[in-house]
C-alpha cells in the first residue's frame, strides 16, 4: 500500500523586507502511512509546525513554499489551486491548533462548532453530523454526551475543550489529522487524560496524523515513527521505539537527556547548611489571601487558606500543584504585589507588612521576583545595561564605573557574554531572556529568589540549561529559593523542599525524598504517576492505576468545608472528607500531611 | 550569539535558535516619502514664505497691473482673475494674489495646528497617564469628565465658546481647540498606559520599589511614544481641518489675516464664475493633511498596524 502523505525534500523559505529568501525547511523527507502516527519533534524555530502546515497547502504569511512536494494519496498538494486546496481543508485533512480556548468561539455552542466544518463542507446533513458528533464524544470520553453539544464553550474544563478540539477535527472523517502541540498548554494530570483518548480515537478511527510537540516523553506514548528536526532539517527518522530506545543522532540524545527522569525519592539536592542561620529566611504563617474586596479580613475570592511554608536559608523549596491552585498567588503574596488578607510573611525571623509600598528598600532588596515570562518581563525599550543597571543602582547606590564591572559580572554569573550590554531584549533569544530576567533579579544580591513558572515557556533543552545554571547559582551565592512549577519532574530536580499546593491548600510538604516517597497524600501520588515517562508503553500502564480512573482532569473547585480534593480523590470517605476539614498529621522530621487518612492507612 | 550549553561532544553543538523576529525598521514607501517631501516643502513655506511673496497678503493690486499691453481698457477687472505672469495663481475675490495668501497663510495655518495639537497632547496625555496610574476614583473621575466632553459636537462646543468670548483671537482659537482635542487624546494615553501598567515588567519596578515618577517616565512613556507619535499626525490632520472649518465658518483667523480655511470661504463666489480660486487654498490643505497620512501609514506598518485599532476620532 502505498503512503497516504509523502512529504519528498521539502523546501521553505522566509522572505523579509527586502526580499532575501531565508530557508527554513531544508529539505525533508518522511512519509505517513495510512493509520500511522508521525511525530515531529524539535524546539520552537525548528520549523516543525511550518513543516506539518505544508500538508495543507499552507504557509504562514512571509513563508513560501521553493522547492520539493508534499503529495497526499499521489496528489500534489502544494501546487493546487485555491478552489481544490478548499475541498482538502477540513475535509481530507483537518488541523488542531495549540490552544483550544482560542479557538473555540466562547458565543455559539459547542455542537455548532464542532459540526460547522462537515456541515459546511457538505460531507453530512446537520443531523448526520450531530449523531457523528456524539459518538465522538463517547469514544473521547467526555462527559454527558448527549448533551455536551448545547454547552458553550467556558462551561467545560481546559481539557475537555482540548478533546473536544479533536472532535471536530474528527467529525469530517479526515484522512489525515495534524496535531499542533495539543497538550502542551496542559496540567500533567489533564494531559495524559487527553492523550490517552487522542490516541483510543485515533486507533478507534483508523486516522493517520501528524503529531507535532517538543516533548520527547509524550511523542513516546503517541507516536508510531518519529522524525527529529534542527534548524529546518531532519537529525534522525526512525520508529518510535528505536529512537526513544536507541537514539543514533547526538541531538536527540541531547533532547533525552533534558528530559528529566520520573519524580523519584533522592533526586533532590542536598544543600549544605554552610549559611544556615537560625531564622528561615522567609516564612508565612497562617495565611489567607485572595482576590477582590476585602470585608473582615475574608477577600471575595479566597485562592490561598491556611498556608504555613517556611524557607531555611540557602535552601530551596519547590511549590507544586496544577494551574488554579494558588501558586502564583503565593509568590505574589510574599513579594507583597498582592497583600495577604489575614496571617503574616516574615523575614529573617521579623514580620514584613502585607503591601510593597510600606515595605523598606533593604527588605525589597531581600526578596526578590523572577517573572515567569522573560518575554514581557523586561521593557523592550531599554537596553540590557539598563535593565541591570537599575537595579545596581537603585539598591547598592553603584554608578559609573563600578555598575558596568557589576553589570558585566552578573552578565558572566549567567553565563551570557559582555556584549549583550549593548543589546535590546527583543535581540535575544527566549532562553536568554530568562537569563537576563534571572540577572535582574540577582542584581539586587537578594537573600530569597522566588521563581514563577522560570522554564515552563522554554524548550526543553533551554529550560534544562537554566536548571543547571539555577543550581550553579545556588551553591555560588547561597540565596534561597521558591521554585514554583507545575511540572513535578523540575521541582525533584531542583528543590530540597517540596510543598504540594491543591485548591489554595497545603496538602502535603516536607522533604524532597521524603514527599517522593510512600507514605503519599493521594493527590501527590496522583501527580507523581501522571508525569510521563520515556518510555513506549507508560501511558496504557499508568491508565491502569486507581488514581488515574479516579481523579485525572476534573474540574478543582475551591470548599470552606471538607478537603477540596474530595471529588477526586480515589480514597475519599464519605460523610468525612467532604465534611470536615482534614488534620495536619506530622510525620517524619518535617514532614507532614492533610489528609483524613491515618499514617496506617497511608501505609497500604 | 550561541548560548553556552554543556555539550557532550565539543565539535557537535547546537546553539538556541534566536527565536525573535528580525527587528522591524522603519521603511518609507514611494507614497511616503513624498509626503516627506511634501512636509518639508510646507515647514520651509512656513519660515520663508512671507520673504518670498511677491506682494503682503492684504494687498488689494492695482487695476493697472491687469492692463494688459496694447490694451485699450482702463478699468480691468481685477476680481478673480485666472493666473497670470502678474498673479501666478490668479487672484482672489477682492483682487489679491492667492499665491502671497497661500504662503503667508501657510505660517498661521500650520502654526495655530501645531501648537493646538501640541496643547491637547499636552493636557491629554498628563491626564491619561494620570488615570492610568492613579487610583480608581482618580480615573473614573477623569473620564467621566472626559466622556462628556467628548459627547458635545466639537465644532458646536468651539462656536459657543467663542462667540461667548466675542471673537477673540488667535491665543483663544489655540487654546480652545488644544482643549477641545485634548478629551481624545486623553482616551489614546489612559488605554496605552493602562496596557502597559498591567506589564510584568512595570510589575517588576514596583517589586523593585520605584517611585511612581520613575515608571512613568522609564517604564511607560518610552513604550507609548510610539504609537503616541503616529497619533500625533493624524490629531494634526483632524486640527488643521477643524481651524480651516471654524476660518470657514468665520469665526476663526480673521481678516486681513490669510488662512487657508477662510481662503476657501471668501473665495467660494468665484466658483460659479469659473475661478480657481476656492481650489488652491483647498489644495494646499489637501496636500498637507494627505502627506501626514502617508507618513502615519508607515509608521502604523512598523508598529504592526496594532494602532489602527486605537484610533478614535
Amino acid at each position: 500500500m502505498s503512503a497516504l502523505l509523502e512529504v519528498d525534500n521539502l523546501q521553505i523559505s522566509a522572505r523579509n523586507d527586502d526580499d532575501e529568501l531565508t530557508p527554513i525547511v531544508k529539505g525533508v523527507s518522511f512519509n505517513v502511512e495510512p493509520g500511522e502516527v508521525v511525530a515531529l519533534i524539535g524546539e520552537s524555530g525548528s520549523g516543525k509546525t511550518t513543516i506539518a502546515l505544508s500538508s495543507l497547502g499552507y504557509t504562514k504569511p512571509g513563508l513560501e513554499f521553493v522547492g520539493g512536494e508534499v503529495r497526499l494519496q499521489g496528489e500534489d498538494v502544494i501546487s493546487m489551486q485555491n478552489n481544490r486546496l478548499r475541498g482538502l481543508r477540513g475535509q481530507r485533512v483537518a488541523y488542531l491548533a495549540q490552544s483550544a480556548a482560542a479557538t473555540f468561539n466562547p458565543a455559539l455552542t459547542i455542537g455548532e462548532q464542532v459540526t460547522e466544518s462537515t456541515v459546511l463542507h457538505g460531507l453530512m446533513s446537520q443531523e448526520e453530523a450531530n449523531r457523528r458528533a456524539e459518538d465522538l464524544y463517547r469514544a473521547l470520553e467526555l462527559p454527558d454526551p448527549d448533551r455536551l453539544g448545547k454547552r458553550y464553550p467556558h462551561q467545560v474544563s481546559g481539557g475537555q475543550l482540548q478533546r473536544l478540539m479533536a472532535a471536530t477535527a474528527l467529525c469530517g472523517k479526515p484522512d489525515l489529522l495534524v496535531l499542533d502541540e495539543p497538550t502542551t498548554a496542559l496540567d500533567v494530570t489533564t494531559q495524559i487524560e487527553v492523550l490517552k483518548s487522542f490516541k483510543s480515537v485515533i486507533k478507534q478511527e483508523g486516522a493517520s496524523a501528524i503529531y507535532v510537540t517538543h516533548d520527547l516523553s509524550v511523542v513516546a506514548q503517541i507516536a508510531d515513527h518519529i522524525v527529529v528536526l534542527y534548524a529546518g532539517e531532519i537529525q534522525e527518522y526512525g520508529t518510535a521505539d528505536q529512537v526513544v530506545t536507541q537514539p543514533s543522532h547526538e541531538y536527540t540524545r541531547r533532547l533525552m537527556h533534558a528530559v528529566r527522569p520520573p519524580p523519584a525519592a533522592g533526586q533532590g539536592d542536598d544543600t549544605s547548611d554552610l549559611h544556615q542561620r537560625k531564622a528561615p529566611a522567609l516564612e508565612v504563617k497562617n495565611l489567607l489571601a485572595g482576590y477582590g474586596r476585602t470585608q473582615n479580613g475574608v477577600p471575595e475570592i479566597t485562592v490561598l487558606r491556611d498556608v504555613n511554608v517556611s524557607i531555611e536559608r540557602g535552601h530551596s523549596v519547590g511549590v507544586i500543584g496544577e494551574s488554579g491552585c494558588g501558586k502564583s498567588t503565593l509568590a505574589r503574596v510574599m513579594a507583597g504585589l498582592l497583600p495577604a488578607a489575614q496571617g503574616e510573611v516574615l523575614l529573617d525571623g521579623a514580620a514584613l507588612q502585607p503591601a510593597l509600598q510600606q515595605r523598606s528598600r533593604s527588605e525589597l532588596q531581600k526578596i526578590q521576583f523572577v517573572f515567569q515570562m522573560a518575554d514581557t518581563a523586561l521593557n523592550p525599550r531599554q537596553r540590557i545595561d539598563r535593565i541591570l543597571g537599575r537595579p545596581v543602582e537603585f539598591y547598592h547606590g553603584l554608578k559609573g564605573e563600578e555598575k558596568r564591572r557589576r553589570v558585566g559580572e552578573l552578565l558572566q554569573m549567567v553565563e551570557l557574554p559582555q556584549e549583550f550590554a549593548g543589546r535590546y531584549p527583543e535581540e535575544l533569544s527566549g532562553g536568554q531572556k530568562q537569563r537576563i530576567n534571572l540577572a535582574r533579579a540577582l542584581a539586587a544580591s537578594p537573600e530569597v529568589l522566588l521563581c514563577d513558572e522560570v522554564i515552563s515557556a522554554l524548550d526543553s533543552i533551554v529550560g534544562a540549561n537554566v536548571i543547571e545554571l539555577l543550581k550553579r547559582l545556588r551553591q555560588k551565592t547561597g540565596v534561597s529559593f521558591v521554585f514554583i512549577s507545575h511540572d513535578l519532574s523540575t521541582v525533584a530536580s531542583f528543590a530540597d523542599q517540596i510543598v504540594v499546593l491543591y485548591a489554595g491548600r497545603v496538602v502535603e510538604q516536607g522533604p524532597t525524598n521524603a514527599v517522593l516517597s510512600p507514605p503519599y497524600h493521594p493527590y501527590t501520588r496522583l501527580l507523581i504517576s501522571s508525569v510521563p515517562e520515556l518510555r513506549v508503553g507508560w501511558l496504557e500502564e499508568t491508565m491502569e492505576t486507581q488514581e488515574a480512573q479516579a481523579g485525572i482532569d476534573r474540574v478543582v473547585t475551591l470548599t470552606d468545608k471538607g478537603c477540596p480534593f474530595f471529588d477526586r480523590c480515589p480514597r475519599a470517605m464519605k460523610g468525612t472528607c467532604d465534611e470536615e476539614t482534614p488534620p495536619v498529621r506530622s510525620l517524619t522530621g518535617s514532614h507532614s500531611i492533610e489528609c483524613h487518612l491515618s499514617e496506617a492507612e497511608f501505609a497500604q | 550569539m550561541s548560548e553556552q550549553t554543556n555539550s557532550t561532544d565539543e565539535s557537535f553543538s547546537f546553539d538556541e535558535l534566536p527565536d525573535a523576529p528580525p527587528k522591524r525598521k522603519i521603511k518609507l514607501s514611494w507614497p511616503g516619502k513624498i509626503g516627506i517631501a511634501i512636509i518639508l516643502f510646507w515647514s520651509v513655506i512656513v519660515v520663508i514664505g512671507p520673504s518670498i511673496a511677491p506682494y503682503h497678503e492684504a494687498d488689494i493690486l492695482d487695476e493697472e497691473l491687469f492692463i494688459l499691453p496694447g490694451s485699450d481698457e482702463m478699468y480691468p477687472e481685477t476680481e478673480f482673475q485666472p493666473p497670470s505672469k502678474i498673479v501666478y495663481l490668479g487672484s482672489d475675490y477682492i483682487g489679491r494674489d492667492l499665491l502671497s495668501r497661500i504662503l503667508y497663510g501657510a505660517r498661521t495655518t500650520i502654526g495655530i495646528s501645531v501648537l493646538a495639537t501640541l496643547l491637547a497632547y499636552l493636557i491629554g496625555v498628563t491626564a491619561g497617564i494620570a488615570a492610568s496610574v492613579g487610583s480608581r476614583y482618580l480615573d473614573m473621575g477623569l473620564s467621566r469628565v472626559n466622556d462628556a466632553l467628548l459627547s458635545i459636537p466639537s465644532i458646536m462646543f468651539a462656536l459657543v465658546l467663542i462667540a461667548a468670548l466675542n471673537s477673540p483671537g488667535i491665543f483663544w482659537l489655540i487654546l480652545i481647540t488644544g482643549f477641545i482635542y485634548a478629551a481624545s487624546v486623553f482616551r489614546i494615553a489612559r488605554s496605552l498606559g493602562q496596557e502597559v501598567m498591567v506589564s510584568d515588567f512595570v510589575e517588576a519596578a514596583k517589586v523593585r520599589g520605584e517611585g511612581l515618577w520613575w515608571i512613568i517616565t522609564r517604564e511607560i512613556l518610552p513604550n507609548i511614544a510610539m504609537p503616541l507619535a503616529t497619533d500625533f499626525g493624524l490629531r494634526f490632520v483632524w486640527v488643521i481641518l477643524f481651524i480651516s472649518s471654524l476660518s470657514f465658518l468665520g469665526l476663526g483667523v480673521q481678516p486681513p489675516m490669510s488662512d487657508w480655511g477662510s481662503m476657501v470661504k471668501e473665495n467660494l463666489p468665484g466658483l460659479v464664475l469659473g475661478s480657481y480660486a476656492p481650489l488652491m487654498p483647498a489644495f494646499a490643505i489637501a496636500s498637507l493633511t494627505i502627506s501626514v497620512n502617508m507618513i502615519v501609514d508607515d509608521l502604523s506598518a512598523a508598529t504592526g498596524g496594532k494602532l489602527a485599532k486605537r484610533m478614535i476620532s
